[in-house]
């Protein structure tokens, strides 16, 4: 099987600096493949070898079954649209979505078709003739996709196009952009710190940390059976709540509390008497009449609360460590409250506390 | 009942109070300070002026009389005509017209051509690094600091070999050597302020390094040409050193001549047409200026004071 983009090994160094160890990728046609981590993890890096604007230290790359490591970016088959959108301020839209096509040559009537199905598609056909500098940045940003769009490539590199918009902007565009991508049918990979638009728009997201991929699925994988505790961690807004423990005959202990994790679908099966973590999300927090059909039940009491309209989120402490609880946004909660909570561990996550690695 | 009619009035008060821009006097100390040192200023950095134009619309009979701050009771402008087309440097007596277009010659090349290699040279430091690049800017940062006198010498001894001393060529190729240092710190610095993301989209859309240069960075930098063009035209139209020195009386370029005249030993010395010399010769640094001041000021703030 030939992949769409297939990174082998990859190395790149900055100096003594590691940036990307070791890294592999196989993505296929007309995937949607976001790259999500933290600044500094290599994801913006990563992409950037992928279009040849950085010389790897080592390893391969392939695009459509063709070894592209030593090629020109624009010989790869690649469009890519920037975070800051990029676009030639002196030229017109019109230009700029030309400009590619100009120096590869093609010829004024094709050029004319391409730019013209392109604004079509992206909907800037009365744009054309203006500058960058009299368009709002979501109509920026539609131009410098569509200057990637025009030269019918195979494969989309995305830069965090949508971190320059503010909020709303960003909403409307994730979803043209899944919308584009239905319509296309092209690989794309997109990188991004959000993981809400990594969740949205992904088929598969890459978590990256220190230049290598600490997972790689599907988004319902990554939130809901995270591999490490780092994934656990990083995917999930307010994020997951820890609590470090013993494993005990079945039971997770943590001074005198004791959570029976039978259900959970274990892996590989702790050592009696290992350490682990246990991880819980705060959605997957039940109170109200649930509670009674939890296979583990509490009550703790509300440190601190903070409305968010839709939903409201909780504070409070168990064994001792703060643990955060999502409730309805309609619930009435106030702190000193004594509230009585439901977990079911079969929806947790339990890792390795040393290797921090999925059990 | 009173102590309530009282705090009704408290509030009436403090609604009635300060609102909106406070006043400012027109005549406080403050700006009487201010502006009269601006005035003082001002005076002091015209008045040379002042008195230049005026003696040069003198006759000799009238400078004799002194009053250098009056203005002229009969108005010539013989003194111009003979700056320009009849005073005598040497054996030449045909006024500063000659070295006008001596430094037109000199200037329009280097101009040219030290801008030319020095925005291709700024470019590719900034957005096309080689190994070793960094020593190179450094080690051109460097010879801006190196004092001109020197490398006299020494440069004599190439053009000699090159078969350009004494020559127009010659003097137009030290000044584009001696205008890389700044030139190419000024053009670094304003690239640098060029989003690198311009650079790589246009990598993408598969221009090279030419084809970057002049469609896309060019465009985008009017200003910062202009304030090259202003430093380089002001800096080779006002040059005495070079010209003298890798000139001969023939090509001496205007300053060199307006030396000459004003200097010359023998004869009277004529003030009003020393005045109007030395005004023509500064004429064209000054036009420049006053074309492209705003595009200056808007350069010099687009890049150049950026590290």
């Amino acid at each position: 099987m030939t992949y769409s983009v297939q990174i082998k090994d990859l190395d790149l160094h900055f100096g003594a600096v590691k940036v990307l160890q070791g890294l592999n990728l196989n993505i296929s046609e007309g995937e949607f493949i976001v790259l999500l981590g933290s600044s500094g993890c290599g994801k913006s890096t990563l992409l950037n070898c992928v279009a040849g604007l950085l010389e790897p230290t080592d390893g391969q790359i392939f695009i459509k079954g063709n070894n592209v490591t030593w090629e020109e970016p624009s010989k790869r088959g690649i469009g890519m649209v920037f975070q800051s959108y990029a676009l030639y301020p002196q030229m017109t839209v019109r230009g700029n979505m030309s400009f590619g096509l100009k120096n590869a040559k093609v010829p004024k009537a094709e050029i004319e078709t391409r730019v013209n199905r392109a604004a079509e598609i992206l909907q800037i056909t009365h744009l054309l003739d203006r500058k960058p500098s009299a368009l709002s940045g979501g109509q920026r940003q539609r131009v410098a996709i569509g200057r990637a769009l025009v030269r019918d490539v195979d494969v989309f590199l995305f830069d965090e196009p949508l971190s320059n918009l503010d909020a709303k902007l960003r909403a409307d565009l994730r979803v043209e952009l899944k919308r584009l991508h239905n319509q296309l049918k092209n690989t794309m990979i997109y990188v991004t710190h959000d993981q809400v638009e990594a969740m949205t728009l992904a088929d598969r997201i890459a978590i990256m940390k220190g230049g290598v991929i600490m997972q790689l699925g599907s988004p319902d994988e990554i939130y809901n059976r995270p591999q490490n505790r780092y994934v656990a961690d990083f995917i999930g807004s307010p994020s997951m709540n820890f609590l470090d423990g013993e494993y005990r005959n079945g039971t997770f202990v943590k001074g005198d509390l004791s959570i029976p994790v039978q259900g959970y679908a274990f892996a590989t099966q702790p050592v009696e008497g290992g350490a682990i973590t246990v991880g819980i999300r705060p959605e997957h927090i039940v109170t109200g009449p649930l509670v009674a059909s939890a296979p583990y039940r509490t009550t703790t009491t509300v440190d601190l609360v903070e409305p968010m309209g839709s939903d409201t989120l909780v504070w409070a402490k168990i064994a001792g460590e703060p643990f955060r609880i999502r409730m309805d946004g309609q619930a009435t909660v106030a702190v000193g409250d004594t509230l009585e909570i439901g977990i079911d561990p079969s929806r947790a996550s339990v890792f390795d506390a040393k290797s921090e690695e999925r059990l | 009942m009173l102590e309530a009619s009282k705090m009704v009035d408290r509030t009436v008060d403090a609604m009635s109070g300060p609102r909106g821009k406070k006043p400012k006097k027109a005549l406080s100390g403050r700006n009487i300070m201010i502006y009269g040192i601006l005035l003082m200023v001002s005076l002091y950095y015209i008045l040379p002026l002042w008195v230049m134009v005026m003696t040069s619309l003198k006759g000799m009979p009238e400078i004799r009389m002194g009053n250098i701050f009056a203005p002229p009771v009969e108005i010539t402008f013989e003194p111009w005509v003979k700056a320009w087309s009849s005073a005598c440097t040497g054996l030449n007596c045909d006024g500063l017209s000659r070295g006008f277009w001596n430094s037109v010659q000199i200037l329009i090349p280097s101009v040219f051509l030290s801008i030319a290699i020095a925005s291709v040279n700024g470019y590719a430091l900034v957005n096309w690094k080689f190994k070793g690049s960094e020593l190179f800017f450094t080690i051109l940062i460097f010879g801006s600091f190196i004092p001109y006198q020197i490398m006299l010498y020494p440069i004599v001894i190439m053009l000699r070999e090159l078969g350009l001393y004494g020559k127009l060529g010659g003097l137009v190729l030290v000044h584009s050597v001696f205008g890389m240092p700044i030139l190419t710190l000024l053009f670094r610095n304003y690239f640098t302020s060029v989003p690198e993301e311009l650079f790589k989209a246009a990598r993408v859309d598969g221009a090279g390094f030419w084809g970057i240069y002049f469609r896309i960075m060019l465009p985008m930098s009017l200003p910062i040409f202009v304030v090259a063009v202003i430093l380089q035209v002001t800096g080779i139209w006002n040059d005495f050193l070079f010209g003298v020195v890798f000139t001969k009386p023939s090509i001496y370029p205007m300053t060199v001549q307006l030396n000459n005249i004003v200097n010359s030993v023998q004869g009277v010395k004529e003030y009003n047409v020393n005045m109007a010399a030395t005004m023509l010769t500064g004429l064209v640094p000054l036009v420049i200026y006053f074309i492209s001041g705003k595009l200056f000021v808007r350069g010099i703030a687009a890049g150049a004071v950026k590290g």
